[in-house]
């Protein structure tokens, strides 16, 4: 799908990205307290995407799997939480790429052009390219890429690019009953974001947010939460940021490191230069 | 040259030289795999050595291989890299050793300071390299509440391999282009009298008591 979209950022290049094109940055409006936990953009994701289905566990809780997996890129979270008054409140979340503006994972990835970010703002892994060795996982504040064992490769939501690059909606927008998913520009997503938050502040949540997580320069993904003071019921970040490891790894150490290997080969020119060989004893 | 032929001293059993040189292979190959991983301007190392995702694949293996390697370089080698008091005096003079002004360099035994700090810090740097090697290997098993554990290694990681390139570099500038016979002695095993008497002279005399 790449060619009718430009890119904006490759994994490990050094040169300007090409996309010069301005687009509009897309975004996936999830609204968490319409959402009925009826997983229909679970099925939607696994027809649409075409993959088979996982094995799940009983764990006690209607969430379909554990956790997101290679093979499931769209995952409700089912969370209990008691509140003051000691009623319970049911908080679905959906666990999905958040397509960061600047994501981790495209930082940390070491194969060029494994990882892209569309002018769009979608983050879409290209497995042709990828080289298995999972440092995306790391990079991502979100630990959403899962690595399949078998091809051994990293996989996760592309928003649906094949369908959003063609002007329709992610399957899972498309199969949502209750209007919870939408999708559109980022303006106009976060426009509608708002008006439900001032909803919900009238209904009672005076905490209801929107998040959209400066500290990873927002993301493609917004969640209006009703308890938007705790994210973290939601099982989210409360400031997610690109790891402060990755950071260093790919931005000072790497420069600390390739100036030291330079001067350590110029350092033994020099040395050859100035003083050379050793007094040549008789060895042979 | 055909007198001192004659008189040849072993300075390499040929173990040492079998593990020294599948060391190195190792060693180069992992340096060459993980520079390509390294930097994006170093990246077509990988595609010339089969491709990113072969090299990937390799990487881990050609680790524990390495690690094993110098396991029994360990075990072969640690009573003779011991630092003893002549290496501490050696060490006070390592500028005439760096100039060549070899006369006022304190004799030796078997092994100089300089060769003793190279295989501590390979040791070292290349138990950090296994272990934090073995967590991005199997990155996935690690869980999510531990995830500092994979931040750590990434750094671990890219440090350790920084102190094996420093001294990968002395260590091959020395042997192949400032040392006269250090590189025939790593690869054929012997050196002669003299060499043995200019460059090792405590180990030499050693050598001369035994019968």
């Amino acid at each position: 799908m790449a060619n009718t979209l430009e890119l904006l950022r490759v994994s490990a290049s050094s040169p300007p990205a090409p996309g010069v094109r301005k687009t509009a940055v897309v975004t996936k409006l999830v609204d968490t307290s319409t959402c009925i936990g009826c997983k229909a953009c679970e099925v939607a994701c696994q027809e649409w995407n075409d993959l088979p289905p996982e094995t799940t566990v009983q764990s006690g809780t209607y969430q379909t799997l554990p956790d997101l997996a290679p093979g499931f890129w769209n995952l409700i979270k089912f969370n209990e939480h008691e509140d003051e008054h000691g009623r319970l409140h049911w908080l679905m979340r959906k666990d999905q790429c958040m397509h960061c503006a600047e994501p981790g994972c495209l930082t940390a990835c070491p194969a060029p052009g494994a990882i892209v970010q569309y002018t769009n703002g979608i983050v879409d892994f290209q497995q042709d390219q990828c080289i298995g060795c999972g440092y995306c996982m790391t990079g991502c504040p979100f630990n959403v890429p899962k690595l399949n064992p078998q091809t051994k490769r990293v996989y996760k939501c592309t928003l649906c690019v094949d369908r959003t690059s063609v002007g329709l909606q992610p399957a899972c927008v498309k199969a949502c009953p209750t209007g919870c998913l939408q999708f559109g520009t980022k303006d106009t997503m976060l426009e509608m974001a708002n008006r439900r938050v001032e909803r919900l502040k009238a209904d009672g949540f005076a905490q209801a947010a929107v998040y959209d997580p400066p500290g990873v320069g927002g993301t493609g993904v917004v969640t209006v939460l009703a308890y938007g003071d705790r994210p973290e019921l939601y099982g989210l970040p409360r400031n997610p940021t690109i790891p402060l490891a990755v950071k260093l790894w790919k931005g000072p150490l790497k420069w600390l490191g390739n100036a030291a290997m330079f001067a350590g080969l110029l350092a033994a020119a020099v040395h050859f230069v100035r003083f050379g060989r050793k007094a040549d004893v008789t060895w042979k | 040259m055909s007198n001192s032929r004659e008189r040849r001293i072993v300075r390499y059993e040929f173990g040492e030289r079998l593990v020294h040189s599948f060391t190195a292979l190792s060693y180069v190959y992992l340096l060459l795999t993980g520079l390509a991983f390294w930097t994006p301007a170093m990246y077509w190392i990988a595609i010339v050595l089969g491709g990113g995702y072969l090299s990937r694949l390799l990487h881990p293996w050609a680790g524990l291989f390495f690690v094993g390697l110098l396991g029994w370089m360990y075990v072969m080698w640690r009573a003779d890299m011991r630092i003893t008091p002549e290496d501490r005096t050696w060490r006070k003079a390592i500028g005439h050793y760096i100039r060549n002004e070899d006369a006022q360099v304190p004799p030796v035994w078997r092994f100089n300071d300089g060769q003793k700090v190279l295989f501590w810090a390979m040791t070292a740097a290349s138990l950090g390299l296994l272990l934090s090697g073995l967590v991005l290997w199997y990155v996935t098993l690690v869980p999510w509440n531990l995830r500092w554990v994979r931040y750590g290694a990434v750094l671990i990681h890219a440090i350790s391999a920084l102190v094996t390139i420093a001294g990968f570099i002395i260590h091959v500038y020395m042997g192949v282009f400032v040392v006269p016979g250090g590189l025939h002695a790593i690869i054929h095993g012997d050196v002669s009298e003299e060499w043995a008497k200019a460059h090792h002279l405590l180990w030499y005399r050693n050598l001369r008591k035994q019968p």
